[in-house]
């Protein structure tokens, strides 16, 4: 079941849950104002009697710590608790900064530094301080995927890079990927559930996350549940309104997307094409000063403010390469991953339908559903319940994201022509007023 | 100076005001006495004609009307009547070729080029293309205004009559005899090839024509590819707009300010047509000193004739001297056929010799009046041609400064047009 947080904060810029008061509660019925109509409970989902009488095992069988504060019960408390609690009361912290390069023997890698500060009873210290590569932060999506299958879970930058065309070492790309793990561990620590994993716990604590991930594989080999989570291939009859249009929704959102990276590649090769033409345009100016004496100073003017506008331009494709294009890809890869998590929705729906069926065809006078075909059922509500919370919180982050995204793209554009501008006054001395005129 | 009135676009909206610059302040043209301050004169429009040419056939061509009228009786309050008449570009060109002939000693100002060049892609270099049309109309008023001002052209009656009589002009330029003055190409390589002595300040200028008309022609053509490189950065953005639209179709609370951002990014893409087609105009001000150049050229050149000219009347004159002193004291010094067949053949009768001493005698008085006014002929033309010649720098610097400062202006509001197109998206962006 998905619930509040034990704290509400303000809707941060990277991303961040709803505030308390902005969240419907789980078991409540109908939509709130903030849901629109693809977000209605479809008719055909049961509603849960109650919270406490369920068997909330996960859909792959790993029965789910009640202890963890991820529990139903006291989830519920901390829902009823927190609903005057202050915004600023966040709990835990986390930053992922201070690349270094490693050079063994075997290979060559990064190490990112990942910060942690908490006061959280599942934390037994207050801060931590640990070292990890791309590698590790790949482990943990995978243990989050697998774990928590209900859930969205947010996008990793691109694991593999063309060698020879990026350079793994230089110092903007190492950058555009901190910055892109550190979001990544930011948006799981904003999660009510997820921030709560335990693998997410060993990830940001333990010294020798080797030994741990070691441990884990032993474990479930030794269990004989395969470490992905398999569905049977049943085949749906009816995907309910709303799962049916966020999936539409999202088909035609990585789609646009797909298309705005586009067009973003091509104006930075067309900047790029206008600057190699703008670094020799600049100093036939300077040839031509070298051939007067009255216009030498202002020809040369020219040729050191077109040098400018060079540099000037430079920046920006840089921003926009480094700033811009890794942030829709890391959405069009999230979106990716969410229509994974849906069909994995209409798996468990199918099962469940499939499982009702073969008891209806029995023709047996039962007064109680057969107990694996309420697991089923469980699992369904338990799926489109956290489905649906997710996507809110995914639709208001993605809001937050996206205008601080086009906003600072905007921004760097106006940089780019306040530089110039200035520039150029400077270089010819004049100052350039507008003012409307009145007829 | 430059007169470029284009159907001035003015904005509405804005004014586009220049503060604190002198350049713009300070006039260098020294119009006293000319033309040029008592009558305006005006290329206002062009008309595409279909016509008969000299071999008699059908040919299409633009014909520009020149509107003059007579500035005195303004003054008074009366508005004088509008003179007008039709010339093409072919007449400009017979006006321009008779000046240069006649006044070879000025720097004549150029025409604007026969054919479109330095074009980027979008341009057309086609000669009937109404945007060229219009920048030649441009270029051709210019060109009337800069002889109308100049101290010494403006008071030519063939350009007079250029202006007034449409008529029998052709045949009054052709009447004036100036192609047999004009000087062959031949014989001015020639010149420039074997002059020994030409004044240095005519070497350094030709040196200087030179290397201006390569800087400039590489300037323009980057600057075409400058132009084109922009274009294409500008027009991308366009993509954003329908982009932006068709995604606003599936959001809600994003929709209206995705939608108004991508309504603006149109509009950033549109407004690069505007933005080049005024940088045109700067293209054309750096032309037409390029086209000087080659007039700076033509005064060094015929300083090279005539200080050759006036070599060979020297060497002439020396080598004629030299051989009335041989026959008269009957040592030959240097050979010469004539020398040698009379030695072969027998000498020359007392009688005989002085009948050629006399003949050389008076060839050499002759030579001596010739190289006197020649040499009084080139020291008038260096003088008088170095006199434009500093005319024509201040000019030349004048021009181009006020060029490069509204080159200036141009980028200014260019960014100006940036900042307030982004600025409006990224207000749209704030309202997702």
């Amino acid at each position: 079941m998905s619930g509040g947080a034990a704290s509400a904060p303000k809707p941060l810029p990277s991303s961040g849950p709803k505030s308390l008061r902005e969240m419907p509660h789980p078991l409540a019925t109908s939509s709130s104002e903030e849901m629109g109509p693809a977000l209605t409970p479809s008719p055909d989902l049961l509603l849960p009697r109650s919270i406490a009488d369920k068997d909330l095992s996960l859909p792959n069988g790993t029965p789910v710590d009640t202890s963890s504060p991820a529990s139903s019960s006291s989830l519920l408390n901390r829902l009823q608790l927190d609903d005057d609690l202050d915004v600023e009361t966040r709990d835990l912290f986390v930053t992922v900064d201070d690349p270094k390069k490693h050079v063994c023997t075997m290979e060559t890698y990064i190490t990112y530094r990942v910060t942690t500060k908490t006061t959280r009873a599942e934390f037994d210290l207050p801060e931590y301080s640990v070292r990890r590569r791309y590698q590790d932060f790949d482990w943990l999506r995978n243990k989050l995927e697998e774990s928590q299958p209900t859930h969205l879970i947010p996008p990793l930058p691109e694991k593999f890079v063309v060698k020879g065309v990026v350079d793994r070492f230089s110092e903007e790309f190492v950058e555009t990927r901190r910055k892109a793990l550190d979001k990544f561990l930011k948006r799981i620590t904003d999660h009510p559930v997820l921030s709560f994993n335990e693998h997410f716990n060993v990830f940001l604590t333990a010294k020798d996350l080797n030994a741990y991930k070691k441990q884990g594989m032993a474990l479930l080999s030794k269990m004989g549940e395969s470490v992905k989570y398999v569905t049977g291939g049943y085949k749906l009859r009816s995907r309910p309104l709303e799962f049916a249009a966020i999936g539409d929704y999202l088909d035609t959102f990585s789609l646009k997307l797909g298309t705005i990276d586009r067009i973003a590649q091509r104006i930075i090769k067309e900047q790029l094409e206008y600057l190699v033409e703008l670094r020799e345009y600049g100093p036939v100016y300077s040839t031509w000063g070298g051939l007067e004496v009255e216009l030498s100073e202002p020809l040369e003017g020219v040729s050191a403010c077109i040098g400018n506008c060079c540099t000037a331009l430079e920046e920006l494709s840089e921003d926009m390469t480094e700033d811009f294009l890794p942030v829709l890809r890391e959405y069009i890869l999230y979106a990716e991953s969410m229509k994974n998590v849906l069909k994995k929705r209409d798996q468990v729906q199918a099962e469940y339908e499939a499982k009702l069926e073969a008891v209806a065809l029995k023709r047996e006078d039962r007064p109680k559903v057969p107990t694996d075909v309420e697991k089923c059922q469980d699992r369904v509500e338990c799926f489109n319940a956290d489905l649906k919370a997710d996507m809110e919180r995914w639709q208001n982050n993605k809001r937050q994201d996206f205008r601080q995204l086009l906003m600072g793209m905007a921004d760097k554009n106006i940089q780019y022509y306040e530089k110039v501008c200035v520039t150029v006054e400077a270089q010819a001395g004049i100052r350039v007023v507008y003012f409307p005129l009145k007829w | 100076m430059w007169c470029g009135r284009r159907g001035d676009k003015v904005s509405s909206l804005c004014l586009v005001w220049l503060v604190l610059h002198e350049s713009l302040f300070s006039s260098s043209e020294k119009m006293e006495d000319c033309l040029a301050k008592k009558m305006e004169i005006t290329v206002s429009e062009a008309e595409k004609r279909t016509g008969r040419n000299a071999m008699n056939i059908q040919e299409t061509y633009t014909a520009y009307l020149i509107e003059t009228r007579a500035v005195e009786s303004q003054i008074e309050g009366q508005c004088a009547p509008v003179e007008s008449l039709w010339r093409r570009y072919s007449e400009f060109e017979l006006l321009r070729n008779y000046l240069s002939v006649t006044y070879p000693h000025i720097v004549v100002p150029p025409l604007p080029e026969k054919r479109a060049d330095f074009v980027w892609h979008k341009l057309s270099a086609d000669n009937m293309d109404p945007d060229f049309v219009e920048r030649r109309r441009i270029g051709l008023e210019n060109f009337l205004l800069r002889v109308a001002s100049h101290p010494v052209l403006c008071q030519d009656k063939i350009f007079y009559a250029f202006l007034m009589q449409e008529g029998g002009w052709k045949e009054m330029v052709n009447e004036t005899g100036f192609q047999l003055k004009a000087d062959s190409r031949l014989k001015a390589l020639n010149a420039t090839f074997r002059v020994k002595n030409p004044d240095k300040r005519f070497t350094e200028l030709k040196h200087y024509s030179d290397e201006l008309q390569s800087v400039i022609s590489h300037l323009l053509r980057v600057r075409a590819r400058v132009a084109d490189r922009l274009y294409g950065v500008y027009k991308v953005h366009g993509n954003y707009g329908r982009v932006f639209s068709e995604w606003s179709a599936i959001e809600k609370e994003m929709g209206d300010g995705l939608q108004s951002a991508g309504h603006h990014m149109d509009v950033y893409a549109a407004s690069i047509d505007d933005i080049l087609e005024e940088e045109e105009h700067y293209a054309d001000q750096l032309k037409e000193y390029l086209f000087y150049a080659e007039a700076l050229r033509a005064v060094c050149r015929k300083h090279e004739l005539m200080q050759y000219d006036l070599e060979m009347a020297a060497q002439d004159l020396t080598s004629k001297k030299q051989q009335c002193e041989e026959l008269a004291t009957g040592t030959v010094r240097t050979f010469s056929l004539k020398g040698m067949t009379s030695k072969l053949f027998g000498q020359e009768t007392p009688e005989q010799r002085e009948a050629k001493i006399k003949v050389l005698e008076e060839q050499i008085r002759e030579g001596e009046e010739q190289l006197k006014s020649k040499n009084l002929e080139g020291r008038d033309f260096v003088k008088s041609a170095w006199a434009d010649i500093e005319r024509f720098k201040e000019q030349k610097n004048h021009d181009l400064k006020e060029a490069l400062i509204s080159y200036a202006v141009m980028q200014i509001s260019m960014c100006k047009k940036g900042i307030q197109v982004w600025t409006n998206a990224k207000e749209c962006f704030s309202k997702m």
